[in-house]
């Protein structure tokens, strides 16, 4: 039991750090001049034989953890949003073999470090299933819904490819800002698994008093206050005082804790982009952009679009179908409006939008690129929002 | 209709852009896949007849062209995503949890949110999903469907049946894949053919033009999703009917026998057992979590017996009763029996089932007992004779009760927090003293303890001794104390009947078909046409334009024939 756990984190350790690997040699593969699309280079070939040898050790992880806990490792948000990482590196796999592209990983790989980094700061004890989710449905259900999403994921690689390649940086627009907005957005996940990181690693704690639903309750911070909560007292001593208060309007159990990890995150976060940018003197879009001339646009396009078309049936097979007979064996009703059902009818009716835009009144190349953008931020959306803050009866947290 | 006769021969019906048989641009229909201005083709619909396209003067006209506009269907769809985001921001109606100030939505919306939650409770948003505006819409969205796909199904299907071989050149040259080569011998086209057949492509040829075709099946894809999706609104149609569906709720208490709901009186249910059942706080696996979430439970699960009433002339009587089934039903695992459903959705532990209640004299030090007597409060009766010639008289009885600013009032029917006001008629008088009892729950809230979080059931009896005996008068002579509570378990059970569980099935099973045909398959053609000794190349598909690069390199592969270009790029 121990040393299959310890098996099983130590593996994921191992496909995190070949990823890690991996991203910098698709990054040398970038100088490669070889016009010859079906030749790979040596750098390419190692890039992609680390890569899947991260998977297969990402999929030792979940295995060892499947046989250490009796039940398919996607019921808390480290397991699922680990899982959602895997998804993401095997979608990559699939349509790297299918188009050879290997600037594709030098973002795809980034983005699964980030997700999966990002869920190694919730709590990773295995944890009993409840009754509602003990059904084969679970892995059933949760593990098509990712995979879809994981190749939704890289229709917004290639549309942030396409982006960066396409858009004009030699003066400031609407386009560049929104850019480089997506990108600020990723530097606040670094942001937040930084600061995470490192209060926990200093081991700091604060307990605090406060109201909620006319008791008092107690809440314990792992990062320094900056928001207190609302009306909150703090009991542990000799640690910093709160600068101000979380926002009454913020309703819910945690809602001070949670804020506060969003402000810390959007602080860190932002003093890593301004620091960046310190250091290239200009836009981090426009610093990448030369990086990119050797991509070829319309098949950056074309990967954007297919990994729609290859992603939308998976995900409205686990996301919509599944979910509903599972939602009927076990609550009785296949919809129930649910905040996490409504974002997944959300995410479906964007994704069909996206297909009719570009089919049928030619929303292609960058319009295409910045719908696939859009689509990534809702289903970081209901990963993150909508489990952490509207959570309904699907709150993993 | 005017019919528009092309050179090649062929009739074409008024509206056409590009003639079904040969390709050929007809002139004066240009504008309306945007031609005119481009270099390259549209190719959607095969340039084929749409009535969206064609007639745009009668009123009929007019709605049918506005429900045939994608732009009109993206639309639609982008309002009723940005509206259903809008639903999720505070909780819908069903959702406000029951630690809620109040679950009356009128107060509960604003003292929680504010202002914003009295303009969305207002603004009907609490409600929104089965708002008639939100049902309008969806429906809006499947009008959309159905008349969006007969506008184009039909005219391609008969565009794509009456293709030829041989095309204009006009319709070839201005293909996005193209290539021109002058001089080609027929070895290699015989090559060609060859390569393609190998490829899974079917060949037709026509005075020594070819055109090679595959996954042609592809393109009905959309419709048959679209098919698939119209099934589903209506399943949700007939689901409003009764007929077809039944939503109900039963509590039995261990040890009920009750007639289930919404069987007209021909099913019982009997409770045997209400299981609940915890995960061990020593497993190895879970008892970090467990030490830092708290007990989890594992199973909640009701042993049941289903019962059919017999033929008997008075429909239920309870006597002729034949079993139909004896099982469990836990969550996750309905219990299923002719045509019904039930389903596990909730327990109550601690319902109070008999109270039993002493009457003491007034300040008396040694506490003794003059006489005691039990209400059974699903069986209550209006009087209570001890004895030793006491008499009770229950004057009120709040089941669920609760003090709030606007007086006490009883929150449920369920006695959930029992409370009395007892008339006591000491042995021979006529005269009796009021006093109130019970709000053993109040009592144990004002100690402290969190009763939605405890087990009552060993603290009720603790707590129900603290809990008030008030004595309105002042003047009492007696007073009645809780000597002892039952309580009770009881099982709360959804009971469904749903035929339209299939229809919805088959929806979606037609629209997955329909969307995997079309994203995963493409519908991809490549023209070969003699032009004096050389050969004009052309290739479409629908999408992913890699593969048919790929498909015809392929091809050509050690032939003379040059690889088209991709005449999208140069533009
Ligand atoms: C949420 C509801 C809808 C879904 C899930 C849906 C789904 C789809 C899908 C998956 C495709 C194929 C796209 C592709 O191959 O890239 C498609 C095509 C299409 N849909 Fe829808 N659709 C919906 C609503 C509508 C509505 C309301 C309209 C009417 C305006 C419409 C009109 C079309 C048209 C015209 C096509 C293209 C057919 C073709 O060009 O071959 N759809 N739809």
């Amino acid at each position: 039991m121990e040393s299959l756990l310890s098996t099983s984190s130590t593996a994921l350790f191992t496909a995190f750090i070949l990823y890690l690997v991996a991203t910098l040699f698709f990054g040398a593969t970038i100088k490669d001049k070889t016009s010859d699309k079906s030749k790979t280079g040596f750098a390419g070939k190692l890039a992609i034989s680390l890569t899947i040898i991260g998977f297969i050790a990402q999929l030792t992880y979940f295995v060892t953890r499947w046989m250490a806990s009796g039940h398919a490792p996607v019921s808390n948000l480290f397991e699922f949003t680990t899982f959602l990482g895997m998804c993401l590196v095997f979608a990559f796999i699939i349509i790297y073999f299918i188009y050879k592209l290997s600037v594709l990983g030098l973002f795809a790989l980034p983005v699964a470090m980030i997700i999966i980094a990002y869920a190694s700061m919730f709590s990773r004890e295995i944890s009993p299933l409840v009754p509602s989710l003990q059904s084969h449905w679970l892995a059933i259900h949760v593990s098509t819904v990712a995979l879809g999403q994981g190749i939704l994921f890289i229709s917004f690689v290639a549309g942030l490819i396409y982006l960066i390649r396409q858009v004009d940086q030699s003066v400031r627009s609407a386009r560049t800002i929104a850019l480089e907005f997506v990108i600020y957005s990723l530097f606040l996940f670094i942001g937040f698994i930084v600061s995470s990181s490192v209060f926990n690693a200093m081991g700091y704690s604060a307990s605090f008093d406060y109201p909620l639903n006319d008791k008092t309750v107690t809440t314990e911070y792992t990062m320094p206050a900056i928001a207190g909560p609302y009306d909150g007292t703090l009991t542990t001593e000799g640690v910093m005082e709160p600068w101000f208060q979380t926002p009454e309007w913020m309703h819910g159990a945690d809602a001070g804790r949670k804020f506060n990890t969003v402000v810390w995150s959007l602080l860190v976060g932002s003093v890593l982009y301004g620091l960046i940018r310190l250091i290239l003197r200009k836009r981090v879009g426009a610093a990448i952009q030369p990086l990119l001339k050797n991509v070829k646009p319309d098949l950056v396009d074309e990967i954007n679009y297919r990994s729609v078309a290859i992603g939308f049936p998976v995900f409205t097979l686990g996301g919509l179908i599944f979910a509903s007979i599972w939602a009927q064996i076990a609550w009785d009703r296949f919809w129930g409006w649910d905040p996490k059902e409504v974002w997944a009818l959300i995410t479906w009716f964007f994704y069909a939008a996206y297909l009719h835009l570009r089919l049928s009144r030619g929303w292609h190349g960058e319009k295409s690129a910045w719908l696939a953008v859009v689509g990534f931020g809702i289903i970081m959306f209901n990963l993150i929002v909508v489990n952490l803050v509207l959570a309904g009866l699907h709150s993993y947290a | 209709m005017n019919h528009i006769k092309c050179e090649c021969g062929h009739v074409n019906p008024e509206g056409t852009v590009l003639c079904e048989a040969c390709g050929k641009p007809i002139e004066m229909n240009q504008h309306i896949d945007g031609n005119d201005k481009k270099k390259l083709l549209n190719m959607r619909y095969e340039g084929s007849a749409r009535r969206s396209k064609t007639y745009n003067k009668t009123i009929i006209d007019k709605i049918w062209n506005f429900f045939s506009s994608v732009k009109v269907g993206v639309w639609l769809i982008v309002i009723a995503l940005v509206a259903s985001g809008i639903g999720t921001i505070f909780p819908q109606e069903q959702y406000i949890p029951s630690t809620a100030v109040s679950r009356d939505p009128q107060i509960y919306y604003p003292e929680t949110f504010g202002i914003l939650g009295k303009i969305y409770y207002q603004l009907g948003f609490h409600n929104l999903y089965s708002s008639w505006w939100y049902l309008l819409l969806i429906a809006l969205i499947g009008i959309s469907l159905v008349i969006c796909s007969l506008d184009r199904f039909v005219p391609l299907y008969k565009a794509l049946k009456r293709q030829k071989a041989k095309r204009h050149e006009s319709f070839i040259n201005r293909q996005r894949f193209y290539s021109k080569t002058e001089s080609v011998e027929q070895g290699d086209i015989e090559s060609v053919k060859e390569s393609l057949r190998k490829q899974r492509y079917k060949v037709k040829e026509e005075d020594g033009h070819l055109v090679a075709e595959k996954g042609r099946f592809s393109r009905w894809g959309p419709y048959v999703n679209h098919i698939g999706l119209i099934i589903i609104l209506l399943a949700a149609l007939l689901r409003t009917t009764p007929l077809l569906y039944l939503d109900d709720y039963v509590w039995v208490r261990e040890g009920e026998l009750k007639v289930i709901p919404g069987t007209d009186g021909e099913y019982y249910i009997e409770n045997k057992e209400f299981i609940l059942e915890t995960y061990d706080q020593e497993d190895e696996r879970f008892k970090e979590a467990i030490a830092k979430e708290g007990i989890v439970p594992s199973n909640f699960q009701s042993n049941v017996i289903i019962y059919k009433s017999g033929d008997s002339e008075v429909l239920g009587a309870e006597t002729d009763l034949e079993k139909v089934t004896e099982d469990e039903i836990r969550m996750n695992y309905p219990l299923k029996f002719d045509g019904y459903a039930l389903y596990q959705q909730g327990y109550q532990l601690n319902e109070f089932a008999n109270m039993t209640f002493k009457i003491y004299e007034m300040n008396d030090p040694d506490a003794e007992a003059l006489g005691e007597f039990t209400i059974d409060l699903y069986n209550m009766k209006h009087e209570y004779k001890l004895d030793n010639g006491y008499k009770v008289v229950v004057a009120e009885y709040y089941p669920d009760y609760k003090l709030t600013e606007d007086g006490v009032k009883s929150e449920t029917n369920d006695s959930n927090n029992p409370a009395f006001v007892f008339n006591l008629y000491p042995p021979e008088s006529e005269d009796y003293e009021i006093s109130f009892v019970g709000d053993v729950i109040g009592a144990a809230e004002d100690l402290g303890i969190d009763t939605t979080v405890v087990e009552l059931q060993p603290m009720g009896n603790v707590v129900g001794t603290f809990a008030p005996s008030i004595d309105p008068t002042g003047e009492n002579q007696y007073r009645i104390l809780i000597d002892s509570i039952d309580f009770d378990r009881k099982s709360g059970l959804t009971v469904r009947k749903d035929y339209t569980l299939p229809v919805f099935g088959f929806g979606a099973i037609i629209f997955m078909i329909g969307v995997i045909q079309g994203m995963y398959w493409q519908h991809r053609r490549i023209w070969i046409q003699r032009k004096g000794d050389g050969v004009l190349l052309a290739g479409h598909t629908n999408k992913n334009w890699f593969g048919l690069k790929k498909d015809i390199e392929k091809a050509i592969d050690g032939t003379a024939i040059n690889m088209v270009e991709d005449q999208n790029e140069e533009e």
